[in-house]
């Protein structure tokens, strides 16, 4: 998109003003409540950042986040909207559970974990892979078909753990515990291997994998001769025909590495925390993707850095409506839709605004 | 950017006046000022001695200004009436407004001399039908001050006379039009004063009768310029390098597009293709190049024979050495929101020098590769890193031919070599097609431009209506004999 402003501002300055507008509208409604905005303010970030297990929730969500946020970015370089992250994230899980409940007795961890990472990516990516084959081959909306595919997921799940996984005379909708093998090693229990004290949380290995994904989704995308094809179909699909390169299969391949990059968020909840297939392990993280996405700007970068502000919004905002009397979870579902509005959907509005200023500003300066 | 610097126009009511420039130079930006599509920072406007506001279109038609865009604003699926009709409903009863609109339009037909068929739905009507219902629909709502931008470029010879002889009549009667083209050959012929714009600026104004082609072409440009033919005689060409045979393809509605085209490209020899936009230049461009395979027809390019059933596609096309710069810049020719360097792979994405075998792209090599490219083809600004969009319609061609012609073609198709280019750069252009014709090369140009085929072609294939009407050596060319041929009046 053009907004008409240097790439600086476009890329940096832009978000945080976008940022910063949602904070002050989500400001005014806080003393509209009859709350202190800077004492919410203060307990989000106290929660957050504070302490090192506010950190390591943080991080958590933001592993999810990174993943899912990646998922929507290189489908977008190709010119589709994935809406599916919701979906491929829950195939992830089911692929990521179901090969470590199968071969958990068997194999050691150092074999069992990276099959059991293929497993989720594999799922996530057959499972995108259908929306892109009707698009490119039937031209079916991918906006429809990825929605549409996220209920179905939702419901695969609920099958398969009420008639298939659920242990005899278990009431919970949720599968046997994974072996020890299949637990991925949380962040505390790896640093205190080599001797570092770190307080308890759900943060675990799989924040690796997920800044790798990031790095190799910004090596795909502009260092390679795939990624070059995948962005030229994405920004003109003209010129892609022209240049020879089939459009069809570049859709078909974009949704296939953006389900595998959802996928891998069975890595990082039920590998890495829950330790066992059950319901609602995703939460909505394939939607909040779409809006670190957004305002990751589709760029890796931009996107690791979102999540971490979705990480925190979470982690904060959960201990602000347990710090703050009469301050509940919904007002921090506010702030967050705010963000999202402001960074997401309106993202280019102040735009026009910001590019006037500089241009007064350098004028002047 | 300021597209408009100190800019000052009088326009004696009832003449014509020509505004001629480059792109860029901001004919369009002083059009938009007076249509109320931009309001200028500073300055005034006055009308009829009046200074006047005019700060969105309506105020312009209540001020009695029209305007006829180069890129007709009408709505194809309803009727020429209803056109007309569309936001400016003479009453509140769509059948009482209708009669009363016709009314007026049959009145304004008969002293103006513009005829359209009211009741034809406007996807039916040839171009020219099109442009009058158009200057109908601005005169019908009180325009004394027509503003016409381009309004021959997709009209043919004949098409343009009449149009001129229209405008001659609207004057006499005491329209005053501002007629803005880059085609100095009709300013020479239609209007009384004429404005040259550079850069921004009012770089020169004078009467029509004081000056000469090369008088404004030069201060256009600010400097001399040769665009014409370059004088040598036409080449016979050496052995065939594409055959074509028995081409027919349909639109998507069923609609043949082309029927029984047949053609030969030489080496060393330009074949010019000579025709009315959207007469199935665009189709065999495509075909010709691999974007689309026809219904019937055989093409043979490089000891290598196809059929319908089994098309060239663009990947075998550029392997087989057929280059291609396509019609449509902006949507195919290069990817508008890359880095230079970026698009200038395009299509060669997989060369050595591109991407390495594991399929990195070289992208080091590729930036110094474009660097030089820049530093031949004079793109400017000289920047690889400047996305292609950011680069004017010259310098984005430049790029596309620097691409295309530093890959060696064997044979190369081109569509519209300088649309939207400006008088500077076609003269480049120009000369690095001849070189290319003289490295033994084999040229398809296809133009809407007439003058350009006969600058550039030695034999000019006309095309009406989806077939070669007429072939011709340039010699034996003239454009009243092409107009007619255009037209699909005679055939040769």
């Amino acid at each position: 998109m053009n907004s008409g402003l240097p790439r600086w501002a476009d890329l940096g300055l832009l978000p945080l003003f976008n940022l910063g507008l949602a904070l002050l509208v989500a400001g005014v409604v806080v003393v509209l409540v009859g709350q202190d905005p800077w004492r919410v303010l203060a307990a989000l970030l106290h929660g957050a950042f504070g302490t090192p297990r506010g950190i390591g929730y943080t991080l958590y969500y933001a592993t999810t986040f990174i993943f899912t946020g990646l998922a929507v970015a290189v489908a977008f370089h190709a010119g589709l909207f994935n809406i599916g992250g919701e979906g491929q994230a829950i195939l992830g899980g089911i692929g990521t559970g179901l090969v470590g409940l199968w071969l958990g007795a068997w194999l050691p961890a150092w074999l069992l974990l990276p099959l059991m990472a293929l497993g989720g990516a594999l799922a996530g990516l057959a499972w995108a892979a259908v929306p892109g084959w009707l698009q490119a081959r039937r031209g079916s909306h991918i906006v429809i078909t990825t929605i549409m595919f996220n209920f179905l997921a939702s419901t695969l799940l609920v099958w398969l753990l009420v008639n298939k996984l659920k242990p005899a005379g278990s009431m919970a909708p949720e599968s046997a515990p994974l072996a020890e093998a299949a637990q991925l090693p949380s962040l505390h229990q790896a640093l205190a291997a080599f001797g570092i004290e770190w307080p308890a949380s759900p943060l675990n290995l799989s924040l690796l994998l997920a800044l790798a994904a990031a790095l190799g989704v910004y090596l795909l995308l502009w260092r390679t001769r795939a990624g070059y094809r995948l962005r030229a179909v994405g920004s003109s699909p003209g010129a892609a025909a022209y240049a020879g390169i089939d459009p069809k299969r570049q859709t078909v391949l974009a949704m296939m590495i953006a389900g595998a990059l959802a996928g891998l968020v069975g890595m990082n909840e039920i590998a890495g925390v829950q330790h066992k297939l059950l319901l609602e392990y995703v939460g909505g993280a394939g939607f909040t993707g779409i809006a670190v996405a957004l305002m990751g700007r589709n760029h890796p970068l931009g996107i690791v850095l979102a999540s971490v502000l979705f990480g925190a919004l979470f982690q904060g905002g959960a201990e602000v409506a347990f710090e703050v009397p009469g301050f509940s979870r919904d007002m921090v579902v506010m702030l967050q839709g705010f963000i999202v509005l402001f960074s997401g959907a309106m993202a280019y509005v102040a735009a026009p605004l910001l590019a006037r200023a500089l241009r007064v500003g350098r004028a002047h300066g | 950017m300021q597209a408009n610097d100190e800019v000052s126009l009088q326009v004696a009511a009832g003449s014509v006046h020509a505004i001629v420039g480059e792109n860029g130079a901001g004919k369009s930006t002083l059009m938009s000022v007076l249509y109320g599509f931009h309001t200028a920072d500073r300055g005034t406007i006055e009308v009829d001695g009046r200074p006047v506001q005019i700060r969105n279109p309506h105020e312009a038609i209540a001020l009695g200004i029209g305007m006829v865009h180069q890129h007709f604003m009408l709505v194809e699926p309803f009727s020429a009436l209803d056109n007309v009709l569309l936001g400016a409903e003479p009453h509140v009863l769509l059948h009482r407004a209708e009669a009363e609109l016709r009314k007026r339009l049959y009145a304004l037909m008969l002293s103006t001399g513009l005829k359209v068929d009211l009741d034809a739905t406007v996807a039916d009507l040839p171009v020219g039908d099109r442009q009058r219902l158009e200057i109908l629909k601005a005169l019908v709502r009180g325009a004394r001050i027509l503003i016409l931008d381009e309004p021959t470029a997709v009209l043919t010879p004949q098409e343009t006379e009449t149009l001129f002889g229209v405008l001659e009549r609207l004057a006499a009667q005491g329209t005053t039009i501002l007629l803005i083209t880059h085609k100095l050959k009709e300013v020479m012929r239609l209007a009384k004063r004429v404005t040259v714009m550079r850069g921004g600026r009012v770089v020169h104004e004078t009467d029509v009768a004081q000056t000469s082609i090369e008088q404004l072409a030069a201060a256009m440009v600010g400097r001399k310029v040769a665009i014409g033919r370059d004088g040598m005689a036409a080449r016979r060409g050496g052995e065939v390098r594409l055959r074509a045979a028995g081409l027919a393809c349909q639109d998507a509605l069923g609609v043949p597009r082309l029927q029984g085209v047949s053609l030969e490209l030489r080496a060393g020899q330009i074949v010019g293709i000579a025709g009315v936009s959207g007469n199935g230049q665009s189709e065999l461009l495509e075909l010709l190049a691999g974007l689309r395979a026809p219904e019937a027809g055989t093409l043979e390019l490089a000891g290598r024979r196809f059929g319908a059933a089994q098309w060239l596609d663009p990947h075998t096309a550029r392997e087989l050495g057929l280059a291609h710069v396509p019609e449509d810049r902006q949507a195919r020719a290069m990817v508008m929101d890359f880095a230079a360097w970026e698009s200038a792979a395009l299509g060669y994405e997989d060369r050595a020098d591109v991407s390495s075998g594991a399929g990195w792209v070289q992208r080091s090599a590729l930036r110094r590769a474009t660097a030089a490219l820049m530093e031949r083809f004079d793109v400017r600004p000289r920047n690889a890193e400047l996305r292609c969009r950011q680069f004017s319609g010259g310098n984005q061609q430049k790029l596309v031919l620097a691409r295309e012609l530093s890959r060696g073609p064997k044979v190369l198709l081109v569509g519209q070599p300088t649309r939207g280019v400006d008088i500077g750069a076609i003269e480049f252009i120009y000369g690095q097609l001849r070189q290319l014709r003289d490295a033994g090369c084999a040229l398809l140009v296809v133009s809407s431009e007439l003058d350009e085929i006969l600058a550039l072609a030695d034999r000019v294939l006309v095309m009406h209506a989806g077939r070669i009407v007429g072939e011709l050596p340039v010699a034996q060319c003239d454009e009243q004999k092409l107009g007619l041929m255009m037209a699909g009046e005679v055939a040769a």
